[in-house]
């Protein structure tokens, strides 16, 4: 019988038997995602509430899919158009959908700590789908789901996360998750993305994109946020894009064939390149079919009742 | 009215009556002072044996929320906390709705707590009342400080935001010089902190927190201090919490310059490791810093570089606080934890004794707001304070008498508490006094 997790806050507390745990599980919904049938009674009877907070399309679809393959119900909430614009509290929403008798709640907020502050309230288990710049443990979890399906062992993989650090989520998620599972990994971006005291997690600093490359297995190559460049925070568009852009003649160079990743959504031809997003050596689209089966993980995982 | 306490350990800063005495309060001033009085029918008779007998503590930087934010906090509520928590006399920060940016706002603040609605509790704590710096707070343009002054104002902040703008600092240091009346600093640029609310270190940045840099603090009070040295005026910085601080107080202090400051407990005490599960309650302005931080100040408590500990009292309503963290308000209270943290922290760690102690909670704050030190001589008004070092108690934010329980000292064990006040003919005796 499989442990269970209580909630899936994020990676930075987890210990990596529970990482893996979750990792192996996602293996066999994996297959389940190939049959014909696509779907499992697992999680029968049981209601799921999706409560986002922000927007988002990806991953709100990628967790209504893997309940749904679950065969729970599913309640999505969105925060426009909600009470939340009528000025209810996050604590009175999440209260008020628990007494409907829901069990488990899927919850992004653009507050650190909102699924945090909610698992001290809810009876239910709470996923973290995101909250503000602190973690996207499922982000983090199908990464390295895909980055275990294409080179077995992550012991000693180079890894390295290109873009806007110190505001990403995926980022900090992948730096705890990967590392707590072997892996060696690097940042990449304009110093004024990346914040300091990364060294505490052993990761390597780099600033320049093509001494990044010649070090990598794999690039994660981030979002550039658009708003980003109206806070001021890196000169341009044009000019992060000329100098940590990940493009053709770039990869060209290093010294053996390199693993493009991306959590999407892309902007093409600013952080990554057309031709690299959908090239042989992306995983893409293998990571948005995997973030169905991680998360099915993960919420079976949750609804695994103790025994 | 007569009120008798026998074998207290009277701690006397002027040093007349430094020891163990017997105490006669008669109609709200001391009557008698000696050892083995006693014969004569007393309203109270209390022995104190092991309890220290100190002049009225007085908590300079608190929030009253009145008027306007009844809600949080009023009057009649804050200075039942201060009683509760050893405090004869408050000093109320101005940012109350509306600003207390005018004559009119310092004489009601002041009027309403002659008149609490308890009438037992009027005049049980003394309300000073700070005025803004700027009218509205803005930091724009000064406001009528001749004319708050006159209306019984004692110093002037902008507390909860600073004053970053040169010229307007300029123009509060040279006006007020001439009402002889300190300027209140909360050091922070903010142009520095943007949205950031927690402290940049490596803890923040594991939590996934936004945060700003200690930075913000130490470039606006190193400004200040030059400014300080070319424009003149009184100078006083609040709620302290970098190490950076401190060494920058203790140059300006040795170069002359008429410069004071506090710290409060939370910056003392607390760290930001605690923000690891994103409890808002720890959530305050400045930030909680590192275990460094805490060491260096206090180290600066010891050598005196920190002239007074002051609450920052700030009281938020449960509802505003239970919420996602980037949504809390900033603050915590502190009136009825600052003496049970600094008995535990300081006094019974052996950083510091009771006479520095009774300097940084009574006698420094006055001075440095310019209101007389009580006294212990026959005659004079009573103003006191009971302070039983022994006291165990944990902090239990549902028994405080303010309206708020934001407190990131909830559930601490606490050695030490004030156990009751006297303030002339008013007196409060806690629960914890036996």
């Amino acid at each position: 019988m499989p442990q269970g997790i209580r909630n899936l806050l994020g990676l930075r507390d987890m210990e990596p038997e529970g990482l893996v745990e979750i990792l192996d599980t996602a293996r066999s919904f994996r297959e389940v995602l190939e049959r014909p049938i696509k779907k499992v009674p697992t999680l029968q009877g049981t209601t799921v509430v999706n409560l986002f907070f922000e927007s988002s399309t990806r991953t709100r679809i990628s967790f209504e899919l893997a309940e749904r393959r679950l065969s729970a119900d599913v309640v999505n909430f969105a925060a426009s158009g909600s009470s939340v614009s009528k000025g209810e509290t996050l604590k009175d929403t999440a209260r008020n959908i628990e007494a409907m008798k829901t069990d488990i709640v899927v919850v992004r907020h653009s507050s650190t700590g909102a699924p945090h502050f909610l698992s001290r309230l809810l009876k239910s288990p709470v996923i973290n789908a995101g909250d503000g710049i602190n973690e996207h443990p499922t982000q983090a979890l199908l990464d390295m789901f895909t980055m275990r399906e294409k080179f077995g062992d992550l012991k000693g993989l180079h890894v390295c996360i290109v873009g806007d650090i110190a505001h990403s989520r995926v980022a900090r998620s992948n730096i705890f998750g990967l590392t707590k599972l072997g892996a060696s990994v690097a940042v990449c971006g304009p110093r004024t993305l990346i914040p300091d005291y990364l060294e505490q997690f052993g990761v390597k600093v780099f600033y320049n994109i093509d001494d990044a490359i010649k070090w990598a297995d794999v690039l994660n190559v981030l979002r550039i946020q658009l708003e980003r460049e109206a806070g001021g925070d890196f000169p341009s568009i044009r000019e992060y894009r000329l100098y940590w852009g990940v493009n053709r003649s770039r990869l060209d160079k290093a010294p053996k064939q390199i693993v493009i990743m991306h959590p999407g959504p892309i902007n093409r031809g600013v952080e990554l390149d057309a031709d690299i997003a959908d090239g042989e050596t992306s995983v893409i689209l293998d990571q948005v079919t995997n973030g169905v089966a991680v998360r099915m993980a993960v919420l079976y995982l949750t609804g695994v009742k103790p025994s | 009215m007569k009120i008798f306490f026998r074998n207290a350990r009277v701690v006397d800063p002027a040093g007349k009556y430094d020891g163990l005495f017997d105490l006669m309060i008669v109609d709200g001033a001391i009557q008698e002072l000696g050892s083995s009085l006693g014969g004569n029918p007393v309203n109270y008779e209390i022995n104190l044996r092991g309890k220290f007998v100190v002049p009225g503590l007085f908590d300079m930087h608190t929030h009253l929320r009145e008027p306007g934010q009844e809600y949080k906090e009023d009057i009649a509520s804050g200075t039942a906390a201060a009683a509760n928590g050893g405090f004869t006399a408050i000093a109320a920060m101005p940012n109350t709705d509306p600003v207390v940016d005018s004559a009119d706002v310092v004489k009601y603040v002041l009027d309403r707590a002659k008149q609490s609605p308890n009438a037992e509790q009027a005049g049980l704590v003394n309300v000073y009342q700070i005025a803004a710096i700027t009218e509205g707070r803005k930091g724009e343009r000064l406001s009528e400080m001749k004319d708050l002054s006159e209306a019984g104002a004692i110093a002037f902040s902008d507390d909860g935001s600073a004053i970053t703008d040169s010229h307007v600092m300029r123009l509060a240091l040279e006006y007020s010089s001439m009402l002889g009346k300190p300027i209140i600093q909360h050091c922070e640029d903010h142009a520095l902190t943007k949205s950031g609310s927690v402290n940049e270190s490596p803890k923040t940045i594991e939590y996934g927190l936004k945060t700003q840099h200690r930075l913000a603090e130490e470039l606006v009070l190193s400004r200040d201090i030059r400014m300080l040295e070319a424009f003149g005026g009184k100078y006083h910085a609040t709620h302290l919490s970098t190490s950076e601080s401190v060494e920058l107080i203790a140059a300006a202090k040795k170069r002359g310059l008429p410069i004071t400051c506090d710290v409060t407990p939370h910056h003392l005490f607390l760290d930001d490791s605690l923000l690891s599960t994103y409890d808002s309650d720890y959530k305050v302005n400045p930030p909680l810093r590192t275990r460094a931080d805490n060491e260096a100040l206090i180290e600066a408590l010891k050598s005196g570089v920190i002239d007074a500990i002051a609450s920052d009292h700030a009281p938020h309503a449960l509802h505003e606080k239970e919420v996602e963290f980037d949504s809390a308000p900033f603050g915590m209270v502190g009136l009825e934890t600052t003496v049970g943290a600094v008995m535990t922290n300081l006094f019974h760690t052996g950083v510091v004794d009771i006479q520095a102690i009774v300097r940084l909670l009574s006698v420094n704050p006055r001075k440095i707001m310019g209101i007389p030190v009580p006294q212990f001589n026959l005659g004079a008004r009573a103003d006191l304070t009971i302070i039983d070092p022994d006291c165990e108690w944990i902090v239990e934010p549902d028994k405080f008498k303010s309206r708020s329980r934001n407190t990131g000292f909830k559930g601490q064990k606490f050695k030490g508490s004030a156990v009751g006040i006297v303030n002339g003919e008013r007196f409060f005796f806690s629960d914890r006094l036996r």
